[in-house]
């Protein structure tokens, strides 16, 4: 601290620019920064991160790099199925990546395909379960009384419950509800609630908690003396100072989410067939486990593999590089 | 004495310490409550200066709280300038009166928003009170309150936790003269930071009651600086007014043998040599307060009256004891 005091009863004179510059350097001021030290010094970490963002550019840049578009079945035939990997099919020469399944697929493409679908159903229903839980936890901590036990009681009650039952009745719920021709287009909403809706919980938990300790501070006294409304208060003061520990379950839970999804469509519930997600190629690829071709299922398995072990260890990466006490 | 700013009148605060519902059924407990604040009444005027003294759990943070309106009194009223400020204050009146008040905390650094800039802190009454105001007008009263208090306009940047205790505490002083109020809480204001420290904030804090003609009041268990600070004293004990007088006179001639026991553990600097009284025993658990006068299990002149009868405060001279010793003259 370089900063001189003046003595009070004669403060300095007024500085010329009256006005203070704009911050600047953010991207030294991150690249200097202690999370990112941390990050540097865990090679974990750095495989992590490299790992997951292949795998998020492959999904997110599908349909332009992708070498064939396995949607389109004009482009299929069904003579090249069951192509092993880096083999020439016997009928008609062709050769893939990762071989084809039993309509003459290549995997490669399907798994990129598949993937995004994945990653924009984690991703949405995390999205959902963390705007949910945080309002609602916000809601709780804050006011207290009546509203907190309501809010708590009932995450209770849905945390003793298995996430993927609560999916799965949301998803039968949904199915009864929505007319029969709009089922396949409504699906991939469905599923984003009905997985956003069992992973809220936690959220609200985590949120209710920070809030608790947050609100007892004297700064939301001094905006409560001011006569702020509490939803500003909520928004400006407690949020911001409660959010660090939601990015880091945040960051699970989207694993978490990614493996839901992959369950559900397993399952036969997720998904429509017409757009397969990494749960629907595994569950194509198990019917031909036993027949031996191994490819159909190892490939997408291996990719969800992949895609939740990367995002769960940069979630518990997060976690100890955000948590003071751990430093 | 000029006019009354601030008015308070028979306050008493209750806190509901219950065991959870459950628990109670089960055990067969009853509700239990404290009385943090009982029949509390002063006035202020207006320029002058306000202390607040007593032991930890005393009620001075209550008293203070239900000032400004982050608790709602039990009984009694607070009149600030002729308005109630009664339940139910709303709207735009609401608004006009909270303007005028503003309170200075006791850590300064939970009174900061850690994840804010000083300059938005400090301009967080300037967003709620001067809602026409524009941003460079904004950013250039931050400026000006931030000299005024002894930073310079640059350490608008900064976030809270790059300043020492004492110059964040300035910062709360600059958001609190932000949209100029006339009177301010100030809630132990001096007690998180370092005594070389303490004197520069306390200077601080009269310079800038007289240059803008602010009225506080001002909460501290520290008498030294109540000494420097208070035009009048209110002790409290266990949520009672123990003696209300000037300052001087409540320094010069303590009344109350509270008052006497606090004073003759001041330190002083002349060394006078005087024979002390050592402070005995702790303030009792305000659960479950001792019957009559709250002071009387501590009290050298404790009799029978004052084990069954609470003394209210009667004035002689100056200041206003309530004691029954003093009243019947046997102090």
């Amino acid at each position: 601290m370089t900063m001189t005091n003046p003595t009070p009863g004669n403060p300095a004179p007024a500085a010329k620019p009256i006005v203070p510059p704009k911050p600047q350097g953010r991207l030294k001021a991150a690249l200097d920064s202690d999370i990112f030290y941390s990050w540097r010094r865990s090679p974990v970490t750095i495989v992590a991160t490299v790992v997951a963002l292949a795998l998020i550019l492959m999904a997110i840049l599908a349909p332009w790099i992708a070498p064939h578009n396995p949607f389109d079945p004009a482009s299929l035939n069904l003579m090249d199925g069951f192509t092993p990997p880096m083999t020439e099919n016997q009928f008609t020469g062709n050769s893939y990546a990762l071989g084809t399944d039993n309509q003459g697929r290549d995997m490669l493409s399907s798994i990129m395909y598949g993937s995004r679908i994945s990653l924009f159903v984690g991703a949405m229903a995390t999205a959902f379960a963390i705007t949910l839980g945080v309002s609602l936890g916000l809601v709780a901590g804050y006011n207290g009384g009546m509203i907190d036990g309501i809010i708590m009681r009932i995450a209770d009650i849905q945390l003793s419950f298995p996430g993927i039952l609560i999916a799965l009745l949301i998803f039968g719920i949904a199915r009864g509800v929505i007319p029969a021709n709009q089922q396949e287009s409504m699906a991939i909403w469905v599923l984003i609630i009905a997985i956003g809706l069992s992973n809220w919980a936690q959220f609200a938990r985590t949120v209710r908690g920070a809030t608790m300790v947050e609100r007892q501070k004297d700064y939301v006294s001094a905006a409560r003396i001011m006569g702020v409304h509490p939803f500003l208060i909520l928004l400006r003061h407690v949020l911001p100072n409660v959010l660090g520990p939601v990015l880091v379950i945040g960051t699970i839970g989207l694993a978490l989410a990614i493996i839901e999804e992959a369950t559900l469509s397993f399952l036969g519930v997720g998904v429509p067939p017409t757009q397969p997600s990494l749960g629907t190629l595994i569950r194509i690829g198990q019917q031909f486990l036993f027949s031996g071709e191994w490819w159909i299922l190892l490939f997408p398995a291996l990719t969800l593999i992949l895609l939740a072990l990367s995002v769960n260890l940069l979630g518990d990466w997060l976690r100890d590089a955000l948590n003071p006490k751990l430093r | 004495m000029s006019d009354t700013l601030l008015d308070v009148r028979h306050l008493s605060r209750r806190f509901d310490v219950s065991a959870p519902w459950l628990n109670r059924k089960l055990e067969g407990l009853d509700k239990t409550y404290v009385n943090a604040v009982k029949d509390v009444s002063f006035t202020v005027a207006k320029g002058q200066t306000f202390a607040l003294v007593g032991e930890s759990g005393s009620g001075k943070s209550t008293i203070a709280r239900l000032i400004v309106g982050l608790l709602e009194p039990t009984e009694g009223e607070i009149v600030f300038d002729g308005t109630s400020l009664a339940r139910g204050l709303k709207g735009a009146e609401a608004r006009r009166l909270r303007r005028r008040f503003q309170m200075i905390f006791q850590d300064p650094l939970a009174s900061l928003n850690p994840r804010w800039r000083v300059t938005d802190i400090i301009a967080e009454p300037l967003r709620v009170f001067e809602r026409s105001m524009n941003d460079r007008a904004r950013h250039l009263r931050v400026g000006e309150l931030l000299t005024l208090v002894g930073l310079s306009p640059e350490d608008g940047l900064k976030f809270p936790h790059q300043f020492s205790g004492g110059q964040r505490q300035r910062i709360a002083i600059a958001r609190a003269l932000a949209a100029n109020p006339e009177f301010i809480v100030c809630d132990e204001p001096t007690s998180a930071l370092d005594v070389s420290v303490q004197a520069q904030i306390l200077n601080l804090m009269k310079d800038l009651q007289d240059e803008f003609g602010l009225t506080y009041v001002f909460i501290s268990h520290n008498l030294q600086v109540v000494r420097h600070m208070a035009t009048e004293i209110g002790v409290l004990y266990l949520g009672r007014l123990a003696e209300v007088g000037e300052a001087e006179a409540l320094f010069a001639t303590p009344q109350h043998p509270y008052t006497r026991m606090l004073l003759d553990a001041v330190p002083d600097i002349e060394m006078t040599g005087r024979r002390r009284k050592k402070v005995e025993g702790e303030i009792p658990s305000p659960i479950d307060p001792p019957p009559g006068c709250p002071f009387h299990p501590r009290c050298p002149f404790a009799n029978a009256r004052c084990r069954s009868e609470v003394p209210g405060l009667t004035r002689r001279g100056p200041q206003a004891a309530a004691c029954h010793a003093v009243e019947e003259g046997r102090i």
